[in-house]
Parts: structure tokens; C-alpha cells; sequence
């Protein structure tokens, strides 16, 4: 306001009505509908990448729920498998013979190989165990599932492909640029491509003669002219191995061409061969040595002989190097050690500590300390106690390394200030007048806490307990540096102070394994830790629910 | 062994406490008067877990620190009890595999011909092991008997047991409260200790300022400087602070404008919905966000970057910040809700009594007063950033490169702690020394980050009505 103003003029009134407030008014609320927008948008982006993570973890996953075997007919010779001794026979002749049978016409030796290939190394060892179980079916025909080896069972899975690209999307693209200047053609069936090759005769050695020259450096001189700008990788592709040798025929069989610039025709590789001549550049997919394997592996089909059983496998066995074979036994029970001990040692100290802080500890400067470092506990990284158990429990208690009392006691001290947290809160929630009236009656203060308050509070600790042992669950980083990451091929030596694995490491591990195969374990290995995560999470809600008093 | 020895603590604990209640129970026989000072103090239960308590506490605690100390200190008198020629000019490395070769043949495993000096050495392990758990056997269970008689002559019917069981089990509560204490203790004397031990085999300029991590040492002696290790450090951290930063501008968005719509503008239903789902994201272990990003994101980002024609690496730093800022998103969702929940209803209803749209309030009015709670999430995901392993162990590189580019390989503290302690660990190589040398840096800037976001809240935090 300006000084001449006074408090008798009146102020302009403002017109509400006007066009320009309107559109004021328009675009305030536009404002307000577009930050709605951002927040809904927010919150769609949010529940759409939490679906894409399960969409993507289910359908890489959901296949190694089944696992392709091949019905083996097998012949219990009593005469090969001595009935007092069922595991000592050859079982892996057995294994060769029984399936070579549904193969009559294969004799090749090297065929038979392959042929083999088709059946998972561990064939002999599920047969084996089958006639140890079963011992009463020695001398009979029996038909036994045997899954099927890695490649086979994700291409009946399809999985992967019988064919595949052989060319990346830029390689095409280089082709195209080639074909477009119109230097390809076809001569004998091969598709080559011509090119300006100037004969250096500083290349060739004058005591070696064009025989002894290096032609590749020529070649690629030469085809360079084609892509200024490019990597050299990138036209090296292109021609075929045999483009040096070629030319260094056509030079040897005319040396009069040394010095001057000559057209050669030079082949291509085979991959762009196949593209020039059927516009397609699909070749079979290496993992399979030869399109023998797809004929033998269709006609098991074919015959019926080929089942999708559940993969109890993969609850049931110990990891092994071929994923057909590989289970989570030894990691569920690494796991379940680890927890037992993580939860018998944080559950009371939790407690313990919780109740003292809350409601006997002084207000002094002692207690804030303490109070201070349990909140830093909870916000430190999992790796720094990864680094803890290694220097301390491993270091200096000398426990043994990849322990599940080890990997048990790191839990611990990561669960400590949630259970602490959840405990504190749950005796908050008990009202006074209960303390009070216990008082009232005589106890003491511990009475009235360990005989009234804590049973009280009993369901949000459990609730908060659980929630941190769900937590612990999915901790991989210190497991993996006190090195409970062992592989466990055998489920026979669990306790508590073996080598263990537990699930998270156990996916980790997966994870890093070239296999394809284990690309699905992984995936139904983390589903299953996925599983017992919402169960734990589904119970705690329930407790909370049931048992929650509203005071 | 051990488990009989402590089920055999259990028993006698129990029986103690039997032999308490019954003694306990007696002293109603031995009243003639009915004066009130003659009376039982305690309750006879009482009697008896006082005598349970000194059974058993003691002895559990002998166990405990002997099974705690036993393997050093006969790994010690192991070593001391070789001839001197054996073990003189013995690194670290070679006395303990020295010392695991002997373990081994006391086991039975045999590999090969050893001496004779070895071959007694492990006889020695194993009857020195023996020796130690008869001992600890013997002295645990004597001292739970003659703490048990000690116990039961103390008994007497004005004996105010129940103040002693609640003295002790205060003491009890006192030491897991304790515990917290300890380990931070723990974790800053043993990071503190190695990180010691590296920055003497390695000086700290290089560390904090050289530019080179290379951290392979040479396994011998005479493989030369170039198998010598760099180890500055830079590198390591600047593709810590890209990843968190790219992680940090994938969730503050997302959780933010989250927040803001679940708090002013979503109805109680839909609240109940979304906010569930949203804690889901943060209950997902990050083993699996790790293998999500490598198997779903890293291929999408790179046929993206192909198809624009970028050039970009399969662990590029792109693909693991954006994976973690997927994980930090009900971080940063929930804090801000409390946040914004936080401001009281006077002030939003000023604002909408002046004219302002829903709008208008929050960013004019709710925004700024929630700012310090907001700042504190931002800060507290960060640390969470920072200190995340698992993600970037599957999704980003282990090869340092200096750089700002987010579509090439950075590596993290956390890969490089990991990567250098997997596998053997040699306690002297300054390979396995610089691991711990991050993780102090790590613990201690996640810790100051900790205590500066606390501060903003405190400090900058309105104090309503």
C-alpha cells in the first residue's frame, strides 16, 4: 500500500466473474488435478514394475516345476544286481543298454554317444537309488522316469530354440549395405563378394615369395573400403576364413598381378552366405551337436515315452553341477538351522533388553547410549556384520567357517533391533491401569511385569518377532562373506557346525551358473523363498488380528 | 560333547530348583509361632529358582567363554610346542595352513607322506582337544554342584529370595541390553583393527586419494610389480554415489508423489490397498531384485539402448540404480506419508479457509512443513543405498572405471567387499585387509548419514500446538 492511500478509499473490488479470474481459477485447479495425476501415475508405475518383477519371476520360473523325463524301460537283471548288494551293480551299463534299446538302428559308436547325451548324467544314480528302495523288484521289467539332460529338457520346454539368429541386427544391417551397392552375387552355390584388391608388393617377402605372405592384411585393407569409419571387427565377419587364402591362390597362380589392382571375388562367411542366398540367417543352435539329436529326441516324443512329472527334485535333492538334478534340500536345511539359532538367541535377549529399557532402566545418560546404539544397529549395512562375524566369530572364536551357528549368530545381531523395536512398542500398548492394579494387589514390579505385562504383550512380540525372522530370511550379504555359500552335493552331513548353504545364498549361487537350466531354477528357487516370505507375513498379520486387544 | 554337557546344566538346573522348592516347602514344618516375622518371605517357587539360577548361570558362563576361547588358545600352545626351525620366518598365511594341515590328520584325513613332526603335532591337537573338554566337562559341572550347596545353605525362611532372583535377573536384562553396545563395540574395534593392519601395508594417501583399484596381489614373490595391487580407492566410491544417485532420482519421484496422493487424496479403501501392496515391494529380499535386474531389466535397457543406438554395457550402472531405486521407493513412500500425515489438520484447513485448491495446500503449505521428515527419508534411503550389496553384486560390475556415464560399468564398496572376501581369506593379504578398510568407511558414512538425517528431523522438525 502507498502512503496516500488511506484507510477511506476504498479498495478496488475485485471482479470475480472476469474472464482473466477465471482462467485463473481454471488453471489452479487444473494444477491440482495434474498433481492427482502424478500421484496416481506414481503409484501406477510403482504396482506395474511390482508386477513386472513377478510376471517375469513366474514365467521364467514355473517350467522348473516340471522336469521332462523319458520312461526307461528297464530290465532288473538278477543277474547283473546281486539282491544282497542292490547298489554295487553297473548301473551304468544298465542305463546304456536299457536306453539304447529304444534305439536299434543306432550302431555308430560315436552316435551312441550322443545318442546318451540325450539322458541326464546322474541316469545311473536315479536308477540305482530306485532299485536300493526298491528291492523287491529285482528280475522284473520296470519302467522307471529318468529326467532328461539340461539341453533336452528346455527344449521340450521351449525354452530355447532349435534355431537360432545367427546374426545380430547390425550385422544384418552391414549386409544390406553391401547387397545394396550390388557387389554380392552367387557363384558355385557361394555367395561371394567382389573387391578392389590392391596387390602391395611391400607385403610380399622377397625370399618367401607370395606363398610365405601375410594375404589377411590385403583382405582387410582391401574390404575396409567398403565401411570407412567402422571397426574392423564388424567386416572381419563378413568374409569367410578362407577369403586370405583365395586371394593368395590367385596370386600365386598370376604373379604378374603383384603391384597392380585386381577384382577378386572373395567368400563370404557362412552365416551370410545362408543370408544372401535364403534371406534367413537361422542356423542350429550350437547347444546341439547335430540334427541327429532332434530326430532321436522327436521319435521318444513321438513313441509316447516322454512324461512332465512334478520336480520333486527340487525339494528333495542336494545342488548338484546339472540342473536337472539340482535341489534345494541342503540350502532349506542350512536355513532352517540358521533361524533356529537365530531365534533362540535374539527372541530372549530381544525381550530381555526391550523390557529393561522400557521399564526398569533409570533415565540417565547409560541408558540413552544404549538406546542410541540399537537405532544405529538397525540402519547399519548387512555387510558390515558380514565383516563382524568374519573377523570375530570366525577370527577370533574360531568357530568353523559357513556354519549355521555362525550364519545364526550374524542373523541375531540383525534381528535384535527389530524384535527390541516391536517389543518396546507391544509393552507401550498395555495400558497403565493393568500395571497399576497389579501394584495395587501386591506384586512387585517384575512380577507384575513377567506375570501380567508380558503375556499381555505377548502377540505384538510375536508379530514383530516374526516379521524380523522373515527378514532374516532373505539376508544374503553376510552369509555370503562367512562363507555359508559351500556346495552341498550330499544331504547326508546336516547339523550344526557343518558346511552349510542356506536359500539365499543358494539362489545366488544359481544365479552365477552358466547353465540355462538354472536360469528356471533360480527363478522357482526364489519363488519358494518368496512363498515362505507371505506365509511368514500372512501369519503375522493373523496374529496381530486375532489376538489384538483394543484397550 | 557339548550338547550332553549343557543337556546334562539343564538337568541339574531343574533339580536344583527342585531341591530348593522342596527344602522351601519344609519351612512351613519347622514354624511354631505364628509371628508374622517367622513367616516365609518369598514364595517357595522363589526358593527354588534362586537355587536354579546359581546352579546353572555360572556354569553356562564357563562354558560359554571356554568354548569361546578354547580353539585360540590351543591353536597357540599348538604353534609354541613345534621346533623352533618349523615355524621361524613363517608368514601369517603359512602358519595357518600349517596349522590346518595338522587339524586335518588329527581328523584322519591324510593327504600324502607327512613328517614325523607334523604326525606328533596332531597327536598332541587331539589329546590336548580331549584334555580340554574333560577339563571343561569336569570344572563346569563342579561348579554348578558346589554353587548349587553354596545356594541351598542361604536358604533359610526369612531369606528374601524373590529380591535376589529379581536382582539377578536385572542383571540379566542389563547384560542383552548390553549386547547392543557390544557388538557396535565389535564391529568398530575389529574394523578398526584390520583397517589398522591394511594402512600400514598400504598408505592412506593412495587409499583415499589414488585413482587405480586394482586390488590383485601377486601370489608369490617373484611375479613382479605388475602383479602388484593398486588400491585407490576413488574409483570405488564415485560408483557408489553414481549408482545412489541414479537409485535416489528412480524413487524420490515415485515415492514422493506416492505419498502425497495416499495421504490427501486417496480414499480409506484405496489406502488399505496400496499401501499393503507397496510394503510388499520393501518385504522382497534383494537377492531377488538383484536377479530381476539381470534377468528381465539388463536385457530390456540394452535392446532399448540398441534400438536408440547407444552403446551400453550389460552391467551398466543404469540397470542396477534403477533397480534399487525400484527397491527404495517404500523407503521413501512411507516416510513421507508419515511425514505429511504428520501436519496437523489446522493448517490444511487455514489454508483451504484462504481459497487455496487441495493442490495449493500441499505444495505450499504441507510440503514445506513436512520437509524435514522428508529430507530425513531421503537421507535414510540414501544410507540404504549406499550399503546395498546384493543388487549390485549381481547387477554391476566388479572393475573399477572412473567415470559419470550411466551406461557404463561402475563397481560399488559393497561388490568390493564382497569379491575380495569370497573365497580363501588370507588374514594378511592387504586384498582381504582393503575389504575391511571399506567396510569401516562404509559403516562409518552410513552412520554419520544416520545421525545427520535424525538431526534435520529433531532440529528442523515444528513443534505444533
Amino acid at each position: 500500500m502507498t502512503e496516500t492511500a488511506t484507510l477511506s478509499t476504498p479498495r478496488q473490488a475485485h471482479d470475480w466473474t472476469s474472464g482473466t479470474a477465471k482462467k485463473r481459477v481454471r488453471r489452479r485447479y487444473a494444477a491440482d488435478r495434474r498433481l492427482q495425476i502424478y500421484g496416481i501415475s506414481a503409484i501406477g508405475i510403482a504396482m506395474m514394475l511390482l508386477g513386472v518383477l513377478f510376471v517375469s519371476l513366474i514365467h521364467a520360473g514355473y517350467v522348473a516345476f516340471f522336469t521332462t523325463k523319458v520312461n526307461l524301460a528297464v530290465n532288473l537283471d538278477p543277474a547283473k544286481i546281486d539282491a544282497s548288494k542292490p547298489a554295487d551293480a553297473n548301473y551304468r551299463a544298465l542305463t546304456k543298454d536299457s536306453f539304447l534299446a529304444y534305439f536299434p538302428e543306432v550302431t555308430d559308436k560315436r552316435e551312441q554317444t550322443d545318442l546318451l547325451k540325450i539322458l541326464s548324467s546322474g541316469a545311473q544314480y536315479i536308477i540305482r537309488d530306485y532299485v536300493v528302495a526298491n528291492p523287491d523288484k529285482i528280475g522284473q521289467q520296470v519302467t522307471i522316469p529318468v529326467a532328461v539332460s539340461d539341453p533336452f529338457d528346455q527344449l521340450y520346454k521351449n525354452v530355447i530354440p532349435r534355431q537360432i539368429e545367427a546374426l545380430a541386427s547390425d550385422r544384418i544391417a552391414l549386409y544390406r549395405s553391401l547387397n545394396q551397392r550390388g557387389v554380392i552375387s552367387v557363384e558355385n552355390d557361394k555367395s561371394v563378394v567382389q573387391v578392389d584388391a590392391f596387390i602391395d608388393p611391400a607385403a610380399i617377402p622377397a625370399d618367401g615369395g607370395p606363398v610365405a605372405a601375410n594375404f589377411q592384411k590385403i583382405v582387410d585393407e582391401s574390404f575396409r573400403t567398403y565401411f570407412m569409419g567402422k571397426t574392423i571387427l564388424a567386416y572381419q565377419e563378413i568374409l569367410s576364413d578362407t577369403a586370405a587364402d583365395t586371394l593368395k591362390a590367385r596370386v600365386i597362380a598370376d604373379p604378374s598381378v603383384i603391384g597392380k589392382t585386381i577384382l577378386v571375388k572373395l567368400p563370404l562367411a557362412e552365416a551370410f552366405d545362408n543370408l544372401h542366398r535364403t534371406g534367413e540367417s537361422k542356423i542350429r543352435n550350437p547347444r546341439f551337436k547335430s540334427d541327429n539329436e532332434f530326430r532321436w529326441f522327436d521319435s521318444l516324443a513321438e513313441r509316447g515315452l516322454i512324461s512332465t512329472p512334478f520336480t520333486t527334485e527340487l525339494f528333495v535333492n542336494a545342488d548338484s553341477r546339472f540342473p536337472e538334478l539340482a535341489g534345494l534340500a541342503g540350502a532349506l536345511s542350512g536355513s532352517f538351522f540358521a533361524l533356529l539359532v537365530c531365534f533362540l538367541l535374539s527372541f530372549p535377549i530381544g525381550i530381555a533388553a526391550a523390557l529393561y529399557l522400557e521399564e526398569f532402566a533409570p533415565k540417565n545418560r547409560w541408558t540413552d547410549l544404549i538406546e542410541v546404539n540399537i537405532n544405529n544397529l538397525a540402519a547399519v549395512p548387512s555387510v558390515v556384520f558380514g565383516l563382524l562375524g568374519l573377523a570375530v566369530f570366525i577370527g577370533v572364536f574360531g568357530l568353523p567357517r559357513s556354519a549355521p551357528l555362525v550364519g545364526g549368530m550374524v542373523l541375531s545381531l540383525m534381528t535384535l533391533p527389530t524384535i527390541i523395536v516391536a517389543t518396546r512398542a507391544a509393552l507401550k500398548a498395555v495400558p497403565p491401569s493393568i500395571r497399576e492394579a497389579a501394584l495395587g494387589v501386591g506384586a512387585s514390579k517384575h512380577q507384575v511385569m513377567t506375570h501380567h505385562v508380558v503375556p499381555l504383550a505377548m502377540p505384538g512380540i510375536l508379530t514383530g518377532t516374526i516379521i524380523g525372522l522373515a527378514q532374516a530370511l532373505g539376508e544374503t550379504a553376510p552369509l555370503l562373506l562367512i562363507g555359508m555359500n559351500a556346495f552341498i552335493p550330499s544331504v547326508e552331513n546336516m547339523g550344526l557346525l557343518e558346511p552349510a548353504m542356506a536359500l539365499p545364498t543358494q539362489i545366488f549361487s544359481w544365479a552365477d551358473s552358466p547353465e540355462r537350466g538354472f536360469v528356471s531354477r533360480t527363478s522357482a528357487a526364489i519363488l519358494v523363498l518368496l512363498g515362505f516370505l507371505i506365509i511368514m507375513n500372512i501369519t503375522a498379520v493373523y496374529l496381530r488380528r486375532k489376538f489384538e486387544r483394543k484397550w | 560333547m557339548v550338547s550332553y554337557l549343557l543337556l546334562a546344566l539343564l538337568i541339574l538346573t531343574i533339580g536344583a530348583y527342585y531341591v530348593g522348592l522342596a527344602q522351601a516347602r519344609g519351612f512351613t514344618d519347622k514354624l511354631a509361632s505364628s509371628d508374622r516375622a517367622d513367616q516365609q518371605h518369598s514364595l517357595s517357587a522363589y526358593h527354588g529358582a534362586f537355587m536354579a539360577a546359581w546352579a546353572g548361570i555360572p556354569a553356562l558362563f564357563l562354558i560359554l567363554i571356554w568354548l569361546l576361547f578354547q580353539n585360540s588358545v590351543i591353536d597357540y600352545l599348538l604353534l609354541s610346542s613345534l621346533p623352533a626351525e618349523r615355524t621361524t620366518g613363517l608368514d601369517k598365511g603359512q602358519i595357518n595352513l600349517l596349522l590346518s594341515e595338522i587339524k586335518s590328520i588329527a581328523k584322519g584325513n591324510i593327504f600324502g607322506t607327512p613328517d614325523d613332526v607334523t604326525l606328533a603335532a596332531a597327536e598332541r591337537y587331539n589329546s590336548w582337544q580331549n584334555i580340554a573338554t574333560m577339563a571343561m566337562v569336569a570344572l563346569s559341572l563342579a561348579l554348578a554342584v558346589i554353587a548349587a550347596f553354596i545356594a541351598r545353605s542361604r536358604l533359610a525362611p526369612r531369606f528374601r529370595a524373590r529380591n535376589s532372583v529379581e536382582r539377578i535377573m536385572t542383571y540379566l536384562m542389563i547384560g542383552c541390553s548390553l549386547i547392543a553396545i557390544l557388538t557396535t563395540l565389535g564391529i568398530v574395534l575389529s574394523l578398526l583393527y584390520e583397517t589398522a593392519r591394511f594402512f600400514a601395508k598400504v598408505p592412506i594417501t593412495e587409499f583415499f586419494f589414488g585413482l587405480n583399484w586394482e586390488p590383485q596381489i601377486a601370489m608369490r614373490e617373484d611375479q613382479g610389480l605388475s602383479g602388484g595391487g593398486a588400491f585407490g580407492a576413488i574409483p570405488v566410491f564415485t560408483g557408489t554415489l553414481l549408482i545412489a544417485l541414479l537409485a535416489m532420482m528412480v524413487a524420490t519421484p515415485i515415492g514422493l508423489f506416492a505419498a502425497i496422493y495416499l495421504v490427501e487424496y486417496a480414499s480409506a479403501g484405496a489406502r488399505s490397498v496400496i499401501k499393503p501392496l507397496l510394503e510388499i515391494l520393501a518385504g522382497i529380499p534383494t537377492v531377488v531384485y538383484g536377479f530381476f535386474a539381470v534377468l528381465t531389466v539388463a536385457p530390456a535397457m540394452r535392446q532399448f539402448a540398441e534400438s536408440v543406438g547407444l552403446d551400453m554395457a550389460p552391467n551398466s550402472a543404469l540397470v542396477a540404480g534403477g533397480v534399487m531405486g525400484i527397491m527404495l521407493i517404500p523407503f521413501i513412500s512411507s516416510l513421507s506419508d508419515d511425514a505429511i500425515a504428520a501436519v496437523p489438520q489446522s493448517l490444511r484447513d487455514g489454508s483451504y479457509g484462504l481459497g487455496a485448491t487441495k493442490g495449493e495446500t500441499i505444495t505450499n503449505v504441507l510440503l514445506p512443513a513436512a520437509l524435514p521428515g522428508i529430507m530425513g527419508g531421503i537421507l535414510l534411503a540414501v544410507s540404504r543405498a549406499i550399503g546395498e550389496t546384493m543388487i549390485v553384486v549381481m547387477a554391476a560390475g566388479i572393475i573399477a572405471y572412473l567415470t559419470f556415464n550411466p551406461f557404463d560399468p561402475v563397481t560399488t564398496v559393497t561388490v568390493q567387499i564382497v569379491t575380495l572376501l569370497i573365497g580363501d581369506v588370507e588374514f594378511d593379504n592387504p586384498k582381504t585387509l582393503a575389504a575391511f578398510a571399506l567396510g569401516l568407511v562404509l559403516f562409518l558414512v552410513t552412520l554419520v548419514l544416520n545421525v545427520i538425517a535424525l538431526h534435520i528431523v529433531r532440529k528442523y522438525r515444528e513443534q505444533y500446538d
